[in-house]
C-alpha cells in the first residue's frame, strides 16, 4: 500500500468507532482505577466514605466524558488546541488574582460543583498546543533557534505561573511532559543537552541564593531539599513522611500484610495516605508482588500508548498520543519515586489511584485524546 | 512515487524519537522496579523491624500559650484550666446511644449533636472526639462520676484562654479560636502543631499579630501503641517551648477608667507618653467581650455585635479614619512658619467668612472673629486665618508638615487593620479622582477637613511630636520574655523651637485663658496644667440656604449626621508627659463633648487615681464632689447610680 492511499476518509465513522477502540488500553485503565477504589477502601478504614464513594462517582463522570471526547474526530481536537491553550491560560491567571487559597498555595477556581485546578487542565492543553504547533511546522526547520524559542515560550508562560501558585510539582510535570514533545518532533539533541546542563547551572544557582538577598525559593522550600538529603532533621515534618513511607513500603515484604490488614497507614504513621502517600497502602498490604503488579499495568499502560504514537501516521496525532502518554507515565514515576525515597516530595498524585477529582477527569479525558487519536488513525 | 515525498513523509514520522523515548521510559520504570525489590524484597526484614518499633508513636504535645500582661504585670490574657469530655467511638460501642445518655447530664445543643458526628465519621474510631468544653466543676464532676454509664467517654481537664478585664481590653488582646482553612491559607510553612484539631490561633488583635511569639513550638510524647493503635504507655517526653510572654505598655487602671468614660458613646481615646511614645490607654467604644469568641459566640450575639451601627468589633483607635478638623490646625501653622509665609504677630481679619473664587468659605462663628493672630487663632479656632494662611502656603507643604508630625503613616505595632489616614496632595487627587488639585481643596484642608482622615492614634502621635518636638513613635509592647524592647532614642524634628513653642502657646491658650475653646475643660493644679485644641469635623455640606435659615443644630439631625467631637492635648504644659487625643463619633462640639473626656482621662493619668478635688477649675467643685457622694452612696446600698457624666468615685 502506498502512503498516497491513506488519509483520513477510511476512518470508521458513527457508532462503529466503538470496534476500532484500544480496548486493551480501556481494560488497563479499568484495573488502574479498580485498584485506586480498593486502596481509598482500605485507607478510609474500610468505608467507602469519605473517599472511595466520591472517587467512583467521579470515575463514571470521566469515562462518559472519555468516550465522548474519543468519538469526536481527532481533526476537531487539532482545530481547538489553540483556543484550549488560550483559555487555560487566561484560567490559570484568573486562579493567580482571584484564587481560592489552600494550604498557602492558590490553585483553584471554585466553579460550584467542583474546584477546577486549571494547572491541570493546562498539563493536556498544553501538549495539545505544542503538537499542533510541530505538526504545522515544516520538519526541516525544527531545530532552528527561532523554530524552538516558540514551543519554549508556549511552554515557559505556564509553567511560570504554576510556580507562582506555588506548586513545583506541576510546574515539573508541564515541562517535562513538553519537552517530551519536541523530543519527539525531532529537535535537535544538542538542545536537550544544552537544556540539562543549563538545569544543572541553575539548581546551583539557586542552592547558592539561599541566605542571600536574592533568594530564590522560600525558606521553608529549602527546608524541604534539605530534609530531602538528611530526613532526620525534620522528623516530625517532610522527613517524617519519607521515613515512614520507606517504613511501610520495605514492611509489606514480598506478598504483603493483606488487604486492610497495612498498621503503618492504618495507625495514622502517614499523612496524605489518601492522596499522595497511598502507593505505601497498597505496598504495605500487597507487597512487592501488588506493588510490582501495578507497575506493571502502568508499564503496559506507557508501552501501549507509545506503541499507538509511533504507528499512528498522522504528525498531530502521534504528537498528542506520545506526549499525554509522557505526562501519565511522569505522574507515576514521580510519585513512586517521591514515596520510595528517590526524589524529593513534590506534590504529585498516583494517576488514577490516589483521591482527586480534576486530575482523575482530566486524566480520562486524556486517554479520551488518545482514543480518539486511534480511532481515526490514518488507515 | 517521488522519493523526496516519501523521505519527507518519513521525516515527519516519530518512528525513531519514539523508540528512543520508549526505551528511556522502560529504563526508569526499570529503576523504579529495582527500587521496589530492594525496599520490598532485600531490606524487607530491616523494615518489619522498624515498623515493629513504629508502634511508638509520636504524639504532638501543645505548648502553654504565652501570657500578655499590663505594664504592672497585671496578667489580661491567661490561661485557665478547661473542662472537657471527649469520646472515644471505638470503645463507645453505640455512640448515639453514650451520647444520648450523656446529654441527660450536660446540656448538648442539636448543632452540637451535629458536629461531634461530622467529627466522629471523619477521624478514625481510635481517635478521641471533643464532645464538650468549657464545662463547670458541678458539670464535670457529674459526668465522671457517671462514667461508668458512659462507655468511651473521657472527662479531660486541658487549657483554654481567657482574657479577666473582657472588653476592656478586646479589641487590643483580641482572641484566639480553632485554627481555619483561612489561617492556613496564610502560612507558608504550618506549624505541625496545627494538625491537632481544633488548635487555637490568634484571630485578632495581639493575639494575631503577635500569634509566633505567643505559640511556642510543640513537643512531643513518645507513646505505645498496641496493633490497634490504643495507647499502652508513654515511654518519654519532651515537653517543647511555651510560648513567650508578652508585657504591653497598657496601664489596666486608665484602660479600665477611659473605657467607663467614654461610656455607651462610639467613640476612642488614647493616651501616649511623650517621652518615648508607650500608649498608656486605648480605649474604643463600645467594645466586645473576647471571651464570648473563645467559647463560641451565639449567633445571636455575633449579628448584635455585627450590625451595631456603632461598629463595637472595630477598633475605632487605629482603625478609624476621621476628619480631624480644627485639630489639624497646628500643622498648618508649623507649615506655614516654616514656609515663612506668615510672621506669628501678624493679624488677618476675619469677617466671619472668606471668598475666593466667588464662594464663601465659612468660619465656625457667624460674626466672625476680627483680628487674629498666630495664637488666638489656635485659642479661638478662627478658621478664616486658615483659609489664609493655607492659601498662601499651599497643600504641598502642608502635606510634608502633616508627614513630618507622624499624620499619614502606619505605624509598627502589633495590631490588626491599621488605618493610613490619607494625607491629601495634588498628586493623590490626581491619581484617585483623576481630577486637578484645587484652591478650595487647600482650604478645606487648612481647616482639617476635604481630604484628609486620621487615626486617634495618629492624632495622638502628632500631639506627642508636638509637645516633645521629637520623631516620637507608638509602640504596646513593653517586654517580650521579660526582656524589654529596645526604644531607638527618638530623633529631634526638624522645626525651629520658636516656632513650635507659638504653637504650644496657642495650645495653651486653648485650655487655659478665657474664650479659649477648651476653658471649661482646663486642669487648676499648677503643675498638670493641660495644652490642647478641640475640632468639630462636619461629615455633611452645610447648604446655603440652610446657611440662610440659620444651621441645624446637632442635636437635631439623625445620628450619623452630626459633627465628629474631637480634642487632642498634652500635659503638664511646662514638662510633657502625657498626650491625649479623644475622638467622639457624632458626638457634637469638640469643647464641650471631647475636651472634658480628656481632661477626666488625663487627670487619671497624671495622679493615678481619684484627682483632688482641687485639680477642677472651682466652678465644677461642688459638681464633682456631688457627683462622688452620690455614687458612693449608690455603692453603700447596692443601688446603681445613674452614670454621672463627669469624674465619679
Amino acid at each position: 500500500m502506498s502512503y498516497y492511499d491513506s488519509g483520513y476518509d477510511k476512518s470508521p465513522t458513527g457508532l462503529s468507532k466503538i470496534f476500532f477502540f484500544h480496548w486493551p488500553l480501556f481494560l488497563l485503565l479499568l484495573a488502574v482505577s479498580a485498584t485506586g477504589f480498593m486502596m481509598l477502601y482500605s485507607v478510609a478504614g474500610g468505608s467507602f466514605e469519605p473517599w472511595a464513594a466520591a472517587q467512583m462517582e467521579r470515575f463514571a463522570v470521566g469515562i462518559v466524558g472519555m468516550f465522548f471526547i474519543a468519538f469526536i474526530h481527532i481533526r476537531f481536537w487539532r482545530r481547538v488546541a489553540p483556543i484550549a491553550y488560550i483559555v487555560s491560560l487566561i484560567l490559570l491567571i484568573v486562579v493567580y488574582f482571584f484564587g481560592e487559597t489552600g494550604m498557602g498555595a492558590q490553585r483553584w477556581i471554585d466553579v460550584g460543583f467542583m474546584q477546577l485546578q486549571p494547572s491541570e487542565v493546562m498539563k493536556v492543553s498544553l501538549i495539545l498546543a505544542l503538537a499542533m504547533y510541530y505538526d504545522w511546522l515544516d520538519p526541516d526547520r525544527v531545530s532552528r533557534p527561532l523554530w524552538v524559542l516558540l514551543p519554549l515560550i508556549i511552554m515557559l508562560i505556564p509553567v511560570v505561573f504554576v510556580l507562582q501558585q506555588p506548586d513545583l510539582g506541576t510546574a515539573i510535570l508541564l515541562a517535562l511532559g513538553g519537552g517530551v514533545v519536541m523530543f519527539l518532533a525531532g529537535v535537535s539533541l544538542w538542545y536537550f543537552v544544552v537544556a540539562l546542563a543549563a538545569g544543572g547551572g541553575l539548581v546551583t544557582v539557586v542552592m547558592m541564593s539561599r541566605g542571600e538577598s536574592w533568594q530564590i525559593l522560600k525558606d521553608y522550600q529549602f527546608r524541604r531539599i534539605e530534609t530531602f538529603i538528611n530526613p532526620a532533621l525534620d522528623p516530625l515534618g517532610s522527613g517524617y513522611h519519607i521515613t515512614q513511607s520507606k517504613i511501610a513500603l520495605g514492611s509489606g515484604g514480598l506478598s504483603g500484610r493483606g488487604f486492610m490488614q497495612g498498621t503503618q497507614s492504618r495507625l495514622n504513621f502517614l499523612p496524605e495516605k489518601h492522596t499522595d502517600f497511598i502507593f505505601t497502602t497498597l505496598a504495605e498490604e500487597f507487597g512487592f508482588i501488588g506493588s510490582i503488579s501495578l507497575l506493571l499495568i502502568y508499564t503496559a499502560i506507557t508501552v501501549f500508548v507509545m506503541l499507538s504514537a509511533i504507528n499512528n501516521r498522522d504528525r498531530f496525532a502521534g504528537l498528542v498520543t506520545g506526549g499525554l502518554g509522557a505526562v501519565f507515565f511522569f505522574f507515576f514515576t514521580v510519585n513512586m519515586a517521591m514515596v520510595m525515597g528517590l526524589v524529593p516530595v513534590v506534590g504529585v498524585p498516583l494517576p488514577l489511584v490516589s483521591y482527586g477529582g480534576t486530575a482523575m477527569l482530566v486524566l480520562l479525558g486524556a486517554f479520551g485524546l488518545i482514543q480518539s487519536a486511534h480511532i481515526h488513525r490514518p488507515r | 512515487m517521488q522519493p523526496t515525498r516519501t523521505s519527507r513523509i518519513r521525516q515527519r514520522r516519530i518512528t525513531r524519537r519514539g523508540l528512543l523515548w520508549m526505551g528511556m521510559q522502560v529504563g526508569v520504570i526499570g529503576v523504579l522496579g529495582w527500587r521496589m525489590r530492594q525496599l520490598q524484597v532485600d531490606q524487607s526484614d530491616e523494615f518489619r523491624m522498624l515498623a515493629e518499633e513504629n508502634r511508638i508513636n509520636i504524639r504532638l504535645l501543645a505548648p502553654n500559650r504565652g501570657l500578655i500582661f499590663d505594664r504592672n504585670g497585671v496578667p489580661i490574657a491567661i490561661n485557665e484550666q478547661n473542662y472537657r469530655i471527649v469520646m472515644i467511638r471505638e470503645q463507645a460501642g453505640n455512640a448515639g446511644e453514650v451520647l444520648d445518655r450523656l446529654g441527660e447530664l450536660i446540656t448538648l445543643s442539636p448543632e452540637r449533636r451535629a458536629r461531634i458526628d461530622k467529627d466522629m465519621r471523619r477521624r478514625s474510631a481510635f481517635v478521641p472526639v471533643t464532645v464538650a468544653e468549657h464545662l463547670t466543676w458541678e458539670e464535670f464532676a457529674l459526668v465522671s462520676s457517671n462514667a461508668p454509664a458512659l462507655p468511651g467517654v473521657l472527662p479531660e481537664v486541658g487549657l483554654t484562654r481567657n482574657y479577666p478585664f473582657g472588653q476592656t481590653y478586646g479589641h487590643i488582646v483580641g482572641y484566639v479560636g480553632p485554627v481555619s482553612e483561612s489561617d492556613f491559607a496564610r502560612m507558608d510553612d504550618p506549624d505541625p502543631l496545627f494538625q491537632i484539631p481544633r488548635y487555637p490561633i490568634g484571630k485578632t488583635g495581639v493575639e494575631r499579630n503577635a500569634e509566633e511569639t505567643l505559640r511556642g513550638s510543640a513537643g512531643t510524647s513518645r507513646i505505645e501503641v498496641n496493633s490497634m493503635g490504643r495507647i499502652m504507655r508513654e515511654l518519654g517526653r519532651d515537653d517543647g517551648v511555651a510560648g513567650k510572654d508578652i508585657q504591653l505598655t497598657l496601664d489596666t487602671n486608665l484602660q479600665e477608667y477611659a473605657m467607663e468614660r467614654l461610656g455607651d458613646q462610639s467613640a476612642s481615646a488614647i493616651v501616649m507618653d511623650v517621652r518615648n511614645g508607650d500608649v498608656i490607654a486605648m480605649a474604643s467604644a463600645p467594645s466586645f467581650d473576647p471571651n464570648l469568641f473563645v467559647r463560641g459566640i451565639s449567633t445571636e450575639d455575633w449579628v448584635g455585635l455585627r450590625d451595631n451601627d456603632y461598629r463595637p468589633l472595630s477598633n475605632k483607635s487605629v482603625s478609624g479614619a476621621y476628619p480631624p478638623g480644627s485639630t489639624f490646625k497646628m500643622v498648618v501653622a508649623l507649615a506655614a512658619r516654616e514656609a515663612d509665609v506668615i510672621k506669628p504677630e501678624e493679624t488677618v481679619y476675619c469677617p466671619g467668612y472668606y471668598e475666593l473664587g466667588g464662594r464663601r468659605f465659612h468660619c465656625w462663628k457667624r460674626g466672625g472673629h476680627g483680628k487674629v493672630d498666630m495664637i488666638n487663632s489656635l485659642k479661638h479656632s478662627c478658621d478664616v486665618y486658615y483659609y489664609e494662611v493655607a492659601k498662601r502656603v499651599g497643600i504641598e507643604a502642608i502635606a510634608a508638615k502633616a508627614k513630618q508630625l507622624g499624620l499619614g503613616e502606619k505605624y509598627d505595632i502589633p495590631l490588626p487593620a491599621i488605618s493610613r489616614g490619607l494625607v491629601p496632595n495634588k498628586a493623590y487627587k490626581q491619581r484617585v479622582f483623576d481630577q486637578g488639585w484645587l484652591q478650595g481643596d487647600t482650604l478645606n484642608a487648612g481647616i482639617g477637613q476635604g481630604f484628609v482622615l486620621t487615626s486617634p492614634l495618629q492624632l495622638a502621635v502628632m500631639t506627642s511630636r508636638i509637645a516633645s518636638g521629637k520623631a516620637i513613635s507608638p509602640r504596646i509592647v513593653k517586654s517580650i520574655s521579660g526582656v524589654p524592647q529596645r526604644v531607638e532614642a527618638p530623633d529631634v524634628l526638624d522645626i525651629q523651637t520658636v516656632d513650635i513653642e507659638k504653637v504650644r502657646k496657642g495650645m495653651f491658650a486653648v485650655v487655659n485663658e478665657k474664650k479659649g475653646t477648651a476653658y471649661a475643660s482646663r486642669i487648676a493644679d499648677k503643675d498638670m496644667v493641660l495644652a490642647g485644641k478641640t475640632g468639630t469635623s462636619q461629615v455633611r455640606q452645610i447648604t446655603t440656604e440652610e446657611r440662610a435659615a440659620g444651621i441645624i443644630k446637632n442635636e437635631d439631625l439623625p445620628w450619623e449626621r452630626r459633627d465628629h467631637a474631637l480634642f487632642v492635648g498634652y500635659a503638664p504644659y511646662d514638662n510633657p508627659r502625657y498626650a491625649v487625643a479623644v475622638i467622639v463619633e457624632h458626638g457634637g462640639g469638640g469643647s464641650s463633648v471631647a475636651a472634658p473626656i480628656a481632661r477626666d482621662v488625663m487627670m487619671r493619668a497624671l495622679y493615678g487615681d481619684v484627682p483632688p478635688l482641687t485639680a477642677y477649675p472651682a466652678a465644677e467643685r461642688n459638681r464633682i464632689r456631688g457627683e462622688r457622694e452620690r455614687a458612693l452612696e449608690a455603692a453603700r446600698t447596692g443601688v446603681s447610680a445613674p452614670t454621672p457624666r463627669g469624674d465619679n468615685l
